[in-house]
């Protein structure tokens, strides 16, 4: 007879799971069947129209913005961290690179965005470089659009993208390229044909410590975002504190989730039917 | 198939202020079996990977079939490496790993399929065409690499000590089966290897390195019976050196006078003078022993006694460890040709008489010089 100690060893988990997890998303779950409250909080009330209020115009514009910035994000950090995780971790100074990654955790978040607007603001350091030049006559506006946004999250995204990549990397067996070489690969397949297949594990844990953190970000296109570009998080943020109306912002939440859910679901389906059993370590 | 040759035009090599290969001149002969041997450390491997491509030497140049490929990468040049861990790509089948370099030239799909069967065919591995390296044994996953560097079809094929991760006897075995699919192929082999047993049973040529340098290069047996000095003859097989002084040069040996032995007569391998000091090795199957003094014919014999110091069965033969007067101590064995002899034994400890041909020596250095 073999006991199930499995059960007993993943039951602090369980806690952990309910407490802060299961618990919580459900309160939103509920919450968003709700009616509002007059000063905010819920009424206990059955109502759809939280869920009716998204199917807005500015609703579908702001989730498809939120798409193509987080996408967008996604896409650029990882095209960035890939070379930069190879070449630390081949690098003989592999230790000072990687502190130099984490050097920028020392400062609070809030003031490294303040700073890219002194970087790119229209008495930045960009703009009065390009007139005193010459380039421009007048400052350009740089700040305040969707790139701004999609710099700025790049930025603040590219260590924890470049981190599990320097894992993954380092652990990597480099005589394997130098058999694709003698094979007759060019630099270039051997990366594409050895190197990324057998790092996307590595590849997918960037995508999504990148992907979520970017899809639910509101405090970037809160501060360089103007009033053009909103993202669902701030639309979540506008509703909780200004419009009062709790059951919309948790309908949006939830609308939040289920994205980054399907996308994160979505995506493992592509890597995971590229990642061939390899069954073990040579 | 007719393998290439390959010259090594005075390649050296450093890393840093190292020289890891030091002014190397070597020819391989089309369809070779070449074997560099040589302890760790010795530079082997680095001229190895000058070959393939990996590491761009310091100075001198490589051709291969009289043609230079210094500036050409690892994938123009018309050579493949089995490497000594195999480097088998985790994420491919044996099929896809046999195939990569197909593949990678675009042939057409059914071409593909009918010479990757012929390579897993040739190195025996048909049921497992569809296994992942992870599932087979490091003597299939070894011949796995065999197959994928082979069906490039390279006029020369470098292997970085292929067998040195695999345990004795299944080395034996690929060892046997590199020799049969060397005999079939036919192309050149550069073979790396520390293990002179390996090199001596399959190479039809053997290159000596030590620290950097080429000491010797020559059949296994020029190598075995003639090394070119004491280096070469302690690390291939073993050997009883004896060093003493030249005290008479008659017309076909000459006497020595050793410190240790007393005086013993040498055939004249080199030219010899009186007063010379010579090193001379004697391998072990060369002594005769026994407990009985032997009638000895002629003058060329020498003839020692000493005391058994150790003794080891092995079956086959025994292995002694004579200790003489002086405490001086040759190796020798004694085949077990015959299930009973006529002789009495030999037990630890007894005297015995060791006696050798002056022909079967091997006068090494003279004055120091080879």
């Amino acid at each position: 007879m073999i006991k199930n100690y499995g059960q007993r060893y993943t039951f602090p988990i369980m806690v952990w799971l309910t407490v802060f997890f299961v618990i919580p998303f459900s309160i939103i779950l509920v919450g968003s069947f709700l009616e509002k409250g007059l000063y905010g909080g819920f009424e206990p009330a059955f109502s759809i129209e939280a869920y009716k209020a998204l199917m807005s115009d500015t609703m579908r514009k702001v989730t498809l913005n939120t798409i193509f910035i987080s996408v967008a994000t996604t896409v650029l950090t990882v095209l960035l961290a890939l070379p930069t995780a190879y070449h630390i971790a081949r690098s003989p100074y592999k230790e000072k690179l990687l502190f130099l990654v984490i050097i920028p955790f020392w400062t609070n978040f809030l003031i490294r965005i303040f700073a890219w607007i002194a970087v790119l603001g229209n008495n930045g350091l960009v703009n009065n470089f390009f007139v005193n030049i010459g380039i421009f006559n007048s400052p350009v506006q740089l700040l305040y659009n969707k790139w701004a946004i999609i710099l700025i999250m790049i930025y603040t995204s590219l260590p924890f993208a470049i981190l599990p990549l320097y894992a993954v990397i380092e652990k990597f067996d480099f005589s394997l390229l130098e058999a694709a070489r003698d094979l007759g690969a060019t630099k270039s397949q051997s990366m594409f044909k050895i190197l990324i297949p057998l790092i996307l594990p590595g590849i997918s844990t960037a995508v999504l410590f990148t992907f979520i953190p970017a899809f639910g970000n509101f405090a970037i296109p809160d501060i360089v975002g103007g009033t053009d570009v909103r993202m669902l998080g701030n639309i979540i943020n506008e509703r909780l504190k200004t419009a009062r109306n709790w059951p919309s912002a948790a309908a949006i939440s939830m609308i939040l989730t289920t994205i980054s859910v399907v996308m994160v679901l979505l995506f493992n389906r592509i890597i995971s039917s590229k990642e061939r059993k390899i069954g073990g370590n040579i | 198939m007719i393998g290439g040759t390959v010259k090594v035009h005075n390649v050296s090599k450093n890393f840093g202020t190292t020289q890891v290969l030091k002014d190397i001149k070597l020819e391989i002969n089309a369809g070779e079996f070449f074997s560099l041997l040589g302890p760790s450390g010795c530079g082997k491997t680095t001229l190895l990977r000058i070959i393939a491509g990996f590491e761009i030497p310091t100075s001198g140049d490589i051709l291969l079939d009289n043609e230079s490929v210094i500036n050409k990468a690892p994938n123009e040049r018309h050579v493949n490496t089995i490497f000594q861990n195999y480097a088998l790509f985790p994420h491919l089948t044996v099929f896809e790993n046999v195939a990569f370099s197909l593949r990678l030239k675009k042939i057409d799909k059914n071409i593909i399929k009918s010479r990757v069967a012929e390579y897993v065919n040739l190195v025996r591995l048909q049921e497992h065409i569809n296994k992942y390296p992870a599932q087979l044994s490091g003597g299939q996953r070894q011949r796995v690499s065999i197959a994928r560097a082979l069906i490039n079809e390279p006029r020369v094929l470098l292997l970085d000590e292929p067998l040195s991760a695999l345990d004795a006897k299944l080395r034996q075995d690929l060892l046997m089966e590199l020799d049969r699919i060397h005999d079939i192929i036919g192309i050149t082999f550069i073979y790396v290897t520390h293990d002179q047993e390996e090199a001596m049973s399959v190479s039809d040529r053997i290159a000596v390195m030590q620290e950097g340098n080429l000491l010797q290069v020559g059949t296994p047996f020029e190598i075995y019976e003639s090394p070119a000095d004491m280096f070469v003859a302690d690390f291939i097989g073993a050997s009883n050196n004896i060093e003493g002084k030249v005290i008479e040069v008659t017309e076909n040996r000459a006497y020595i006078e050793t410190p240790d032995i007393g005086r013993i007569t040498v055939d004249l391998d080199k030219k010899l003078k009186a007063s010379d000091h010579i090193k001379v090795t004697l391998r072990p199957e060369k002594i005769h022993i026994s407990k009985k003094a032997p009638s000895l014919d002629s003058p060329k014999w020498n003839c020692i006694s000493g005391k058994v110091d150790q003794m080891v069965y092995t079956g086959s033969h025994t292995r002694f460890i004579i200790k003489t007067e002086h405490g001086r101590v040759f190796k020798t064995f004694k085949q077990h040709a015959q299930y009973f002899t006529d002789e009495e034994p030999i037990q630890w400890e007894d005297n015995v008489y060791m006696w050798w041909h002056a022909d079967d020596s091997f006068i090494v250095e003279v004055n120091g010089n080879r």
